[in-house]
């Protein structure tokens, strides 16, 4: 069976259906990939400038928007200067 | 379509000889994101754990550069590439099609036609 528990208290990054990026820590899941999220922030990748981070804080996000839940490696993430990336969002699946 | 995922669950799920856990593979998703790693465990949703994973196309997509193993869900999977030689296709249409003869998944079967 898969699940998520190996991830739980771990931080995460969450690809949404509609092509956002939210890493955060991960409290809690169910069967239909139901997750809570702590002290998450969204990361808004654009071509013309480095990586935004927005502060989202406790987030519960909806199974059925989840594409991808990624375990995320802080170390490698530290060493990634995220103002020099430039990078077109990724595919907005929601609408179609 | 139905047939398609039983020989997809079958083929990639438990089945302690026949297993395709533990062999590289490259799940391509609805979002054009296209993902090379080990299996690590898929379940009846088609959920998809991989380990060590990369990204094919990380120039285009640097979203995932420190992300080591993911859980894929199952409803954004457009396909999964297995290794061909890891792959018996006979065996494996010879399951497909008596999985598909069994009265639950056959009738499963002609709704979806």
């Amino acid at each position: 069976m898969t699940d998520l528990q190996k991830y739980v208290d771990l931080t995460v990054e969450i690809i949404t259906s509609d092509g956002r990026v939210i890493v955060g820590t991960l409290k809690g899941f169910d069967q239909t990939t139901n997750v809570i999220l702590a002290g998450c922030h969204e990361r808004i990748f654009s071509e013309n400038e480095g990586v935004e981070r927005v502060a989202l804080g406790l987030y519960i996000i909806r199974g059925d928007n989840i594409c991808l839940i990624g375990e995320l490696d802080q170390e490698r993430d530290a060493s990634i200067d995220l103002s020099e990336i430039r990078a077109a969002p990724i595919t907005d699946i929601s609408r179609r | 379509m139905v047939c398609f995922y039983y020989f997809l669950v079958s083929t990639l799920r438990i089945e302690s000889r026949n297993t395709l856990i533990g062999h590289q593979v490259t799940v391509e998703l609805k979002n054009d994101l296209a993902i090379t790693g080990i299996l690590s465990s898929v379940d009846q949703f088609l959920n998809i754990k991989l380990d060590d994973i990369r990204v094919v196309d990380d120039t285009k997509y640097p979203h995932m550069m420190a992300v080591k193993n993911c859980f894929i869900r199952g409803s954004v999977v457009r396909y999964v590439q297995l290794p061909a030689s890891a792959v018996d296709t006979a065996l494996l249409q010879d399951a497909a099609r008596r999985e598909a003869q069994t009265p639950t998944t056959a009738a499963a079967h002609t709704m979806n036609r």
